[in-house]
């Protein structure tokens, strides 16, 4: 509505319509005296041309492939490509975990993704005491090389891009990741995939910490440098909302923190000398896909927008990659009930309807099982075959950015926008992610949000069908699929024969070749691919870095 | 019921998993209903579980594990509780436990498991009437 009478008589016939429903609301009320979204956003009635503004369209909102990206970061999205369907998976051991990736790709999907378990996420071997009751139940067991080699067997490295769920270790993995892809014939410089390498959001939200933020900073951004030069395909970091929404943080939360984590990366790389445009296009995004559609939609629009604003503004990036926020989502676990479990499938499907139409580059579908247990194959399938439904059958892929223009989903942008960008003023102004982090900042604010969650449902404010709604008497589910706890006994075996096996001399030098340089300041990359491809376990490595970087305490943040 | 004084819970997460949002929003709403939490934060060990709860003097230790550990963990806590000869502390689970194997849970003495979809209110009563 560029023309100003135009405009005004809108806003007139406007607010006549507006008194006339007044009146009648005494007498017919709404469901609901405010309505707000998990934002706490009041939404309006209506939305009409008088909340656009099209004189700032290419400026505010722009067109696919171009700054501010507000529409898509290509030009021609899904009409090009669909996004890469990627389920997370991986239990037990490496054979186990070998198979169902195979029976994924065996079924279309295009990536792999790749879960560990826990003590592997924070550096134990499955002999460790800590691991005791842990190994091979979230995720895959890895202790060695020699479990990557089991893992990816018969798996072409240079044709599947591969996702890895691995933080404070992530330099391990990826180091295993390179030697595994030499030893098939396949030049690291061809590997495409992305390790998570998101420390800060693990002391939020996660929690699969292992150093202070200082050392892994440097960790990380080792990382960014070494990979520039030797896997240039890599995405060396996911920076992820997932889990601090998981962590029941609101929409606007996940992507205020979610970004500013991101400004903390990047200003971290500047002060290890690296070029903004060598590592920023390398930079890529996890977030998640909640419940309420139109907000999330809104959502994915905004951090595109935000995030090409301060690579641009802030960080004076030159190259249009290093201001494009490419982003893989997963779908709600937090919203997934034990009750009535089919209902998932529904909520899923919606779930990852609202991350397509919000233009994600890669995409898991939770399964309907997920409350309970690991996901059975049948339920993984469902899962898959949701988005191939979306991709192949509802016909939203044939345009870019179908929503646009809606008077609703642009305001709900623009608003999460301003309210997002607000929240990264305030932690700039308590010196960035990391000390908001350190001073319990953000883990406060993601906790009340959680508990205000969950005292809605209580209170009925809140309706989950199924739950506090719709409820039926159910049978107890069985046969859930579970690990065997042989696992961390073989697992416990097989890392004996390789300490006997192995060439022990080689490790140790390799070893006290690493404390050597983490004691000093060079990258720690090449010395852990030495590491690894000596066979040095993955807790040997970490435990060497332990004693050099010490481990984090967490700081508290609920009151006695 | 116990009237003399404030309900002491120790929240505690045993084990590697750092799915802290329900142990959280449990504790926050147990400090609404007027008790006293202690929470431990991750990654405590059964050890230093029981330590803290003894040290603490708690009525209550609430636990929470949802990476499947529980089937280890649990029954360890109650284990050590057992060797120190402590007996009236109320134990409770949360998280994602399946139902098959709640009775030996139980068994080894957890009062009370709270899955998914349990409210605060439930377990603020369940507390108030068993301590």
């Amino acid at each position: 509505m560029s023309d100003e009478k135009a405009r005004e008589e809108l806003l007139s016939e406007f607010k006549k319509w507006a008194d006339g429903v007044e009146q009648k609301l005494a007498k017919r009320p709404e469901r609901k005296e405010k309505f707000l979204n998990t934002s706490g956003i009041p939404i309006n009635r209506v939305y009409t041309p008088l909340d656009r503004n099209d004189a700032e369209y290419l400026s505010e909102i722009g067109l696919p492939g171009e700054y501010p990206y507000t529409r898509g970061v290509q030009p021609t999205m899904y009409r090009g490509r669909y996004w890469t369907m990627r389920q997370y998976a991986g239990f037990a051991s490496a054979e186990e975990s070998n198979k169902r990736y195979r029976f994924l790709l065996d079924q279309g999907q295009t990536g792999l993704s790749v879960a560990f378990d826990l003590p592997t996420q924070i550096g134990y071997d499955s002999d460790d005491e800590m691991a005791i009751g842990e190994v091979g139940k979230v995720g895959v067991a890895i202790d060695s090389l020699k479990d990557i080699e089991t893992l990816f067997h018969k798996i072409p490295l240079d044709k599947v891009s591969t996702s890895m769920t691995i933080n404070s270790p992530a330099a391990v993995l990826l180091a295993m990741y390179i030697a595994m892809a030499e030893k098939q014939g396949v030049q690291a410089e061809k590997l495409r995939g992305t390790i998570q390498n998101d420390i800060l959001k693990e002391y939020s939200s996660r929690g699969t910490y292992i150093f202070p933020p200082k050392p892994s900073m440097r960790i990380i951004t080792d990382i960014f440098s070494y990979c520039a030069e030797k896997v240039p395909m890599w995405n060396t970091i996911s920076i992820s909302g997932y889990h601090i929404r998981e962590a029941g943080s609101t929409a606007v939360q996940e992507v205020a923190f979610t970004l500013a984590n991101g400004i903390a990366y990047v200003d971290a790389a500047l002060k290890a000398g690296l070029d903004v445009d060598t590592f920023g296009p390398r930079l890529s995004f996890f977030f998640n896909s909640h419940l309420d559609f139109f907000e999330e939609i809104a959502k994915y629009r905004a951090a595109r927008k935000l995030w090409a604003k301060i690579m641009k503004e802030r960080f004076n990036a030159k190259s249009p990659k290093s201001m494009m926020i490419r982003f893989h989502t997963q779908t709600a676990g937090c919203t997934l009930t034990l009750q009535q479990p089919k209902n998932n499938i529904v909520r899923v499907a919606f779930q990852a309807m609202s991350a397509v139409l919000g233009g994600t580059q890669s995409l898991h579908t939770n399964s309907m099982d997920e409350a309970l247990c690991l996901p059975s194959e049948e339920a993984v399938q469902i899962a898959l075959r949701s988005q191939q439904l979306i991709a192949y059958e509802t016909g939203v892929t044939d345009t870019v950015d179908p929503l646009a223009g809606s008077y609703y989903v642009e305001a709900l942008t623009r608003e999460i926008f301003e309210r997002a960008e607000e929240y990264i003023n305030k932690i700039d102004d308590m010196g960035g992610a990391v000390p908001a982090i350190e001073q319990g900042y953000i883990q406060r604010e993601i906790q009340d949000s959680a508990y205000k969650y969950q005292l809605d449902i209580e209170k009925e404010e809140r309706i989950v069908v199924g739950l506090n709604r719709f409820q039926v008497e159910e049978e107890k589910p069985t046969n859930l699929l579970r690990v065997d706890p042989a696992v961390r006994e073989a697992q416990i075996k097989r890392l004996k024969e390789l300490k006997s096996e192995r060439d022990n001399e080689k490790v140790n030098k390799s070893l006290s070749d690493l404390k050597q340089i983490a004691q000093g300041d060079d990258n720690l990359m090449p010395c852990i691919l030495d590491a690894v491809k000596a066979y040095a376990s993955l807790g040997e490595i970490c435990n060497v870095l332990r004693e050099v970087f010490g481990e984090y305490q967490q700081v508290s943040t609920l009151g006695r | 019921m116990n009237t003399r004084k404030k309900i002491r819970v120790l929240a505690a997460k045993p084990g590697l998993d750092g799915h802290d949002r329900g142990v959280k929003v449990v504790a926050s709403a147990l400090m609404d209903a007027g008790m006293e939490v202690v929470y431990t934060g991750l990654r405590q060990t059964p050890t230093q579980i029981v330590e803290s709860a003894i040290q603490e003097d708690v009525d209550v230790i609430a636990m929470s594990i949802l990476s499947g550990a529980h089937d280890y963990l649990f029954p360890k806590v109650m284990e050590l509780l057992k060797e120190k000869g402590v007996e009236d502390i109320l134990v409770l689970g949360g998280g994602i436990i399946p139902d098959e194997d709640i009775p030996a849970l139980k068994e080894s003495g957890i009062a009370e498991i709270f899955g998914p979809g349990t409210t605060t209110a439930q377990i603020i009563d369940y507390i108030r009437d068993n301590v």
